[in-house]
C-alpha cells in the first residue's frame, strides 16, 4: 500500500497546483467579489469552526457553516458541535467523572457513610444520562448560531472551486454555496487497522492513545475487566516518567496491559463474544483472548478525503493527509484557511481549535493582527489519577538545553482525601522543569493527582508568562489542597 | 558586603554604625564606654562604601538613620531605643550576655508556624527548643502538637467537608448509573474516630520530625519571667526554667467565647467539634465568620438540622458579593440563617450525649427576642490572641490592648529586639497556616542563615471550604474600589456550570467567576475570585500568576484545559459595567 499511494499523492499534488492556479486567474465557475453569498463560509461545526464561525458574526459578516456527520462503520452519527461535545471530551469527562464517582462510593463508608452492598453499574442508564446532555449541547450550538444569525446547513461539504462549496444534503438534495472567505474545520476521525482482519467489522472506535488510557481508566471504573493493548509507549509525546505513573496506576486498580504487542485478527466466536488474536512482539509468540468488545483507539485521520480539496488547490500534507497551513492558519491558497485537529502539526485540543478559530476571524473582519501561539498549551489527560501538563517534557528539556543545563523539582504527596478512605498515593507525584541558571525560568510542570485539570490551569498562566522557580515558590499555599504541593517544591532530582 | 557585615555583628560583641558628626552617635558611643563596653565603631562618612553600607542596613533592618546599634548579634535600634533599654536593663543584660543562654532559640507555640521556624533554625545548626502547651477547652477538650491546624483546623475540617463532599457524591451517583440502596446514613462516630487517627499519625510525625532535627520539644505552657528567661509549667504543675539568646512568640488562638450565661458551661467550640464523640444533632452555630460557615455547611452535609444565628454579614473582609453567594447556595441546600440576632443566655434543659439546649437570642436592631431549642450551640464568633497570659508585660513586649495580637516590623520583629513573633496573633497579617509556615521559615534563615527574603504577605491566596467553595486572591471588590476608585476598575465575571454538574442534575447558573482588574495599569488583575468545586485547587495556580503580574491579556491568551471550571477564567468577556446578562443557557 504505502509506495503507491504515495506515487499517486504525488501526482495529486501538482495537479491541484495546476487547478489552483487556473482558478486564482479567472475565478472561472465562482461568483465574483461582492456577488458571493457569504463573507465567511466555515467547513465543520466542531468547536474551532463554530467559534470561528460566532466571532465573525459577531463582526457583522454573514457566516455559514456546514456540518455533516458521516455515519461510524457502526452507524453511530451525532449532532452539532463536533467531536469534543459528541464523542470526544465531553462524554469522556463525564463517564471519567461516573468512575470518579465509583471510587467515591468506596471510599465514603471511611468517612462515615452506611453504603448498603452490592454496588453495581447501570451503563445504559450512565450513557442515556450523558447523551441526554450531549443533545442539550447540540440544541444549545444550533441556538447560539441562530441567535448570531449565522445559516447553518446540514450538508456534506465538498469543493468546487476555491470559492464554492457543494452540499449534499442527506437525501441527496445538492446546494451551492459561495463565500469570499473559507474555513475548514472538519476535525479528524477515529483510524480502524483497516488491515486486521476484523477489525471494521468487529470492533468500535475512540480516538488517540491518550483516550485509550481514558476509557480504560473509566471502563475499569465502572467495574468491568478491562485489558489495554500497546505496541509500544504509553501516551507518546507525554513526558516519559509521568506516563509510566499512570499506567502503573491503572495496573494497581485493576486494568490489565500488554505491553509490546500487536492484533493480527478478530473473530466472532458461536457464542457471541470476540476472540482477539495477537502478536507478542518481544517474544514473537501468539497470544489470543475472548472480549466483549474492542475498542480500537489507533490514532485518528484527518476528515479531508470528500472535501475535493484539489479543486481549490489545498495543500496537505502527502504523509498524514493533514493541511498544510502557515501561522495565519492560511493554507496554500490565500483565502481559505484551516484550524483545529485537520491541520497539519497542531495540538489536537478544543481550546487550542477555539482559540485559533476565534483569533482567525478577528484578523479577517476585526482589524486584528494576533497570531495565534501554539506554545506553552497546557493539557490534561483525564485517566483515572488525572495528569495535568504545560510546557515541555523532561526529556524535551533536556534535549533542548542538555542535562547540566536543566533542573528538575519534583514530589511525591498524599492528597489529605486519600488519609482516612487509605487510599494509596504511590503515583501522586508533581515535577517542575526548570533552566538551571538563576532565576530558574520554567519549562515545563507536570501534576499527577486528583482534579489535575484544575490544578494544571492557573500554574499554565504562571508558566505562560515566564515565571520562575522563585516565584512560584514565593506563593503561598492553599492548605490543604494537591496543588499548594506545587509551590512547596524544594528538591531536586540532582540533590537526590 | 552583606556577609562582611554580618560578619563584623556576629563576631563583635558591640558594633556601632555612626557618623563622626552625628551627636546621637556621640551620645550612644559615651554610653557604651561609660558602660565599660568595648565597642566597633564604623563611621560610614568616613569610609568609602558608607552610602552603600547604609543600604545593606536598611536591608537587614530596616532602620536607615544612624546610629544603628547591634549588640551581641541583636540589633538594638537607633539612640532612642538604646537608651530605652538602658533604662529598662535591657541593655545590660545584652552586654553580659555570651554562650551562658540554655538555647540559641526558644520557640513558644508548637503550630505551624513555630514549628517550621524551629525546625529550619535546627537545620542552620542551632541549639531550638520548642515549648507547646493545649491549655483544655471549657469542655475538656486538648489535643498535641501541630497545633491549631492540624488538630482543630484545616486538617479535620477538610476531612469533614470531604465527607459532606461525597453526601452529594453518593446523591449524584445516581445519575451516572451507580444503583444501590438509596437509604445512606451518616455515622458520626465513624467518621471522627477516622479523622482523630489520621491527626494522632500527625501529632506523632510532627514530634519525630522535631527528635530527628535535635529540637527539644517540652511539654509545657511558657511564660516569660525576666528577660530571656522563661517560666516551663507542665501539666503536673511541675516548673522549669530555660534561657535563649532569641524567642520566637507563636501561640495561635483559640475561639471566643460570648460572655453570656451558659456559653462555657454548655456551647461548644471548633475546639471540640472534630472530635465530638457523639453526633451533635439539631445544631445552632452563632457565628458568621469562615469557621461557622464551613462548619455549618458541612453539618448539613451530613443531614443535620442546622441554624447559623448571624449579627451582621457574612465572611467580614471577604469580598461580600461572593461572601453572599456563599451564603445562599447554603440556604438552598437546608442551612437555615437567623439574620440579626445574637444570643443573651444559653440553659440545659436535658443532659446526654447529646443533650437539649435551650438559647434565648435578642434583635440587634430591636427589642424582639426568639427561643430555639437545639441538641448542640457551636460558637464561631472569632479568636482571640494568646498574647496575655504568656508574661509579654515582664519583659516589656507591646500588645495591641484591645485585639491581643502583636505588632512587629516587616522582619516579624517586635518591639523587644530579641523577641520575634509568627502566625495568627501578628496584627494585621492574614490568618493562615501556609503564612505562618512561610514566615517561620523566612525569619530563622534570616536570624541564623544569613538571608535577607522577607515574608511577602501580598496577594495571599485563601479558600473557603463551604459546601460551594469559595477561592480568592488578592482585593476583594469593596477594597479595590476604595483604593482605586471604581472608575479606574473593570470587573470582569460570569456564572458557570461544571460539566459534573449537568448530569447529575444540580443547578445552573450558581456557579461564579470574577476578577477585578486596573484599567490604567494594562488591567493588571488586582483581585481574583471563584465560586465552585475544587476552588482551592484552581486558586493555587492562578496565585502563582498573580506573583509574575497577571493581566486580563494574559488570561485571554492562555489556553483553556478542557472540561475544567478552571478554563473559565481564559474565556471571562462581559464586564460587570456593561450590565450584560451573565446567566447561561444552554450549555
Amino acid at each position: 500500500r504505502g509506495p503507491m499511494a504515495a506515487a499517486l499523492r504525488g501526482v495529486g499534488r501538482r495537479f491541484r497546483w495546476w487547478n489552483a492556479g487556473r482558478g486564482g486567474r479567472g475565478g472561472r465557475r465562482g461568483a465574483r467579489p461582492g456577488q458571493r453569498d457569504y463573507d465567511l463560509l466555515v467547513i465543520g461545526g466542531g468547536s474551532g469552526g463554530l467559534a470561528c464561525a460566532k466571532e465573525a458574526a459577531q463582526l457583522g459578516r454573514k457566516v455559514a457553516v456546514v456540518d455533516y456527520v458521516e455515519p461510524s462503520p457502526r452507524g453511530t452519527r451525532w449532532g452539532l458541535g463536533g467531536t469534543c461535545v459528541n464523542v470526544g471530551c465531553i462524554p469522556k469527562k463525564l463517564m471519567h467523572q461516573a468512575a470518579l464517582l465509583g471510587g467515591l462510593i468506596r471510599d465514603a463508608p471511611h468517612y462515615g457513610w452506611e453504603v448498603a452492598q452490592p454496588v453495581l453499574h447501570d451503563w445504559r442508564k450512565m450513557a442515556e444520562a450523558v447523551q441526554n446532555h450531549v443533545k442539550s449541547l447540540n440544541w444549545g450550538h444550533r441556538v447560539q448560531l441562530h441567535d448570531r444569525k449565522v445559516k447553518y446547513f446540514n450538508v456534506k461539504a465538498g469543493f468546487v472551486d476555491e470559492h464554492t462549496v457543494r452540499g449534499v444534503a442527506k437525501g441527496g438534495k445538492e446546494i451551492l454555496l459561495s463565500a469570499d472567505h473559507i474555513v475548514i474545520a472538519t476535525g479528524g476521525r477515529p483510524r480502524y487497522p483497516a488491515h486486521i482482519e476484523g477489525a471494521l467489522e468487529y470492533g468500535i472506535t475512540t480516538g488517540a492513545a491518550d483516550v485509550a488510557l481514558e476509557c480504560a481508566g473509566f471502563l475499569t471504573g465502572i467495574g468491568l475487566d478491562t485489558t489495554v493493548m500497546m505496541r509500544s509507549i504509553p501516551l507518546r509525546g507525554f513526558d516519559q516518567q509521568m506516563s509510566s505513573l499512570v499506567t502503573e496506576h491503572m495496573a494497581s486498580h485493576g486494568t490489565r496491559f500488554l505491553r509490546g504487542c500487536t492484533p493480527s485478527q478478530v473473530r466472532r466466536l458461536p457464542d457471541g463474544q470476540l476472540q482477539v488474536t495477537w502478536e507478542d512482539r518481544t517474544t514473537g509468540k501468539e497470544g489470543t483472548g475472548t472480549f466483549n468488545t474492542v475498542l480500537w483507539a489507533v490514532g485518528r485521520a484527518p476528515d479531508t478525503r470528500s472535501l475535493n480539496l484539489e479543486k481549490a488547490g489545498v495543500d496537505t500534507s502527502p504523509n498524514t493527509q493533514k493541511i498544510l497551513v502557515d501561522s495565519r492558519e492560511a493554507t496554500s491558497v490565500p483565502h481559505i484557511y484551516a484550524i483545529g485537529d485537520v491541520v497539519e502539526g497542531r495540538p489536537e485540543l478544543t481550546p487550542t481549535a477555539v482559540m485559533a478559530g476565534r483569533l482567525l476571524a478577528q484578523r479577517l473582519f476585526g482589524g486584528s493582527s494576533d497570531l495565534m501561539d501554539y506554545d506553552k498549551v497546557p493539557t490534561t489527560v483525564f485517566t483515572p489519577l488525572e495528569y495535568g501538563c504545560v510546557g515541555l517534557s523532561e526529556e524535551e528539556a533536556v534535549s533542548r538545553h542538555g542535562q547540566e543545563r536543566v533542573e528538575v523539582y519534583h514530589a511525591h504527596y498524599k492528597p489529605l482525601e486519600f488519609t482516612v478512605p487509605g487510599r494509596d498515593a504511590s503515583q501522586c507525584y508533581v515535577k517542575m522543569v526548570c533552566l538551571r541558571e538563576p532565576p530558574q525560568l520554567v519549562l515545563g510542570l507536570h501534576f499527577l493527582g486528583p482534579n489535575a485539570g484544575e490544578v494544571t490551569q492557573g500554574f499554565a498562566l504562571g508558566i505562560k508568562c515566564g515565571a520562575s522557580y522563585v516565584q512560584v515558590m514565593q506563593t503561598v499555599g492553599i492548605h490543604p489542597t494537591c496543588s499548594e504541593e506545587i509551590v512547596k517544591l524544594r528538591i531536586s532530582k540532582r540533590s537526590g | 558586603r552583606r556577609r562582611r557585615l554580618l560578619g563584623l555583628i556576629e563576631r563583635s560583641r558591640v558594633v556601632i554604625f555612626s557618623k563622626s558628626y552625628c551627636p546621637h552617635s556621640t551620645r550612644v558611643k559615651e554610653l557604651f564606654s561609660s558602660l565599660g563596653a568595648e565597642c566597633y565603631v564604623l563611621e560610614l562618612d568616613q569610609v568609602d562604601d558608607g552610602a552603600k553600607i547604609q543600604e545593606v542596613l536598611l536591608e537587614i533592618t530596616n532602620q536607615k538613620t544612624v546610629p544603628n546599634i547591634f549588640v551581641n548579634k541583636v540589633h538594638v535600634g537607633g539612640c532612642d531605643q538604646t537608651f530605652q533599654a538602658y533604662q529598662s536593663g535591657l541593655l545590660q543584660k545584652l552586654l553580659q550576655e555570651d554562650s551562658a543562654y540554655d538555647y540559641d532559640l526558644i520557640v513558644i507555640g508548637g503550630g505551624s508556624g513555630g514549628l517550621s521556624c524551629a525546625k529550619e533554625a535546627a537545620i542552620l545548626g542551632k541549639k531550638v527548643m520548642v515549648l507547646d502547651f493545649v491549655v483544655p477547652s471549657p469542655q475538656g477538650t486538648s489535643w498535641g502538637l501541630g497545633g491549631t491546624c492540624v488538630n482543630v483546623g484545616c486538617i479535620p475540617k477538610k476531612l469533614m467537608h470531604q465527607a459532606a463532599l461525597l453526601g452529594q457524591a453518593l446523591h449524584d451517583s445516581g445519575k451516572f448509573g451507580w444503583e444501590y440502596n438509596q437509604q445512606v446514613k451518616h455515622n458520626w462516630e465513624t467518621m471522627t474516630k477516622a479523622i482523630q487517627n489520621h491527626i494522632r499519625s500527625l501529632n506523632f510525625g510532627y514530634g519525630l520530625s522535631l527528635r530527628e532535627k535535635a529540637v527539644a520539644y517540652v511539654n509545657s505552657y511558657g511564660e516569660f519571667v525576666e528577660h530571656h528567661k522563661i517560666k516551663a509549667t507542665n501539666k503536673k504543675g511541675q516548673e522549669t526554667y530555660y534561657t535563649a539568646a532569641q524567642f520566637v512568640i507563636a501561640t495561635g488562638e483559640r475561639p471566643r467565647y460570648l460572655g453570656i450565661q451558659g456559653d462555657k458551661e454548655y456551647c461548644i467550640t471548633s475546639d471540640d467539634l472534630f472530635s465530638l464523640p457523639y453526633c451533635p444533632g439539631k445544631t445552632l452555630v452563632v457565628g458568621a465568620s469562615y469557621v461557622a460557615l464551613e462548619c455549618a455547611g458541612f453539618l448539613a452535609g451530613f443531614g443535620l438540622d442546622v441554624t447559623v444565628m448571624v449579627r451582621s454579614i457574612l465572611l467580614r473582609g471577604f469580598d461580600q458579593e461572593m461572601a453572599e453567594k456563599v451564603g445562599s447556595y447554603m440556604e438552598q441546600h437546608g442551612v437555615k440563617f437567623l439574620w440579626k440576632f445574637i444570643p443573651v443566655m444559653v440553659q440545659q434543659l436535658e443532659k446526654g450525649s447529646p443533650g437539649k439546649l435551650k438559647v434565648l437570642a435578642k434583635s440587634t436592631e430591636g427589642t424582639e427576642t426568639i427561643e430555639g431549642v437545639y441538641n448542640t450551640v457551636l460558637l464561631a464568633i472569632g479568636r482571640d490572641s494568646c498574647t496575655r497570659k504568656i508574661g509579654l508585660e515582664k519583659i516589656g513586649v507591646k500588645i495591641n490592648e484591645k485585639s491581643g495580637k502583636i505588632p512587629v516590623n516587616d522582619v516579624e520583629q517586635t518591639n523587644v529586639p530579641y523577641v520575634y513573633a509568627v502566625g495568627d496573633i501578628l496584627e494585621g497579617k492574614p490568618e493562615l497556616t501556609p503564612v505562618a509556615i512561610q514566615s517561620g521559615k523566612l525569619l530563622a534563615r534570616r536570624l541564623f542563615g544569613a538571608s535577607l527574603e522577607k515574608c511577602d504577605y501580598i496577594n495571599v491566596p485563601t479558600t473557603v471550604f463551604t459546601p460551594l467553595e469559595y477561592g480568592c486572591c488578592g482585593l476583594s471588590e469593596e477594597k479595590a474600589i476604595e483604593v482605586y476608585k471604581k472608575e479606574n476598575l473593570e470587573i470582569y465575571h460570569t456564572l458557570f456550570w461544571p460539566l459534573e454538574w449537568t448530569v447529575a442534575g444540580r443547578e445552573n447558573n450558581t456557579c461564579y467567576a470574577k476578577i477585578i482588574c486596573n484599567k490604567f495599569d494594562h488591567d493588571r488583575v488586582l483581585g481574583f475570585h471563584i465560586l465552585g468545586p475544587n476552588a482551592g485547587e484552581v486558586t493555587q495556580g492562578f496565585a502563582a500568576a498573580m506573583k509574575c503580574g497577571l493581566t486580563k491579556q494574559l488570561l485571554d491568551d492562555t489556553i483553556g484545559i478542557h472540561p475544567t471550571c478552571g478554563e473559565v477564567f481564559t474565556t471571562l468577556e462581559i464586564t460587570k459595567s456593561s450590565g450584560l446578562d451573565i446567566t447561561q443557557k444552554g450549555c
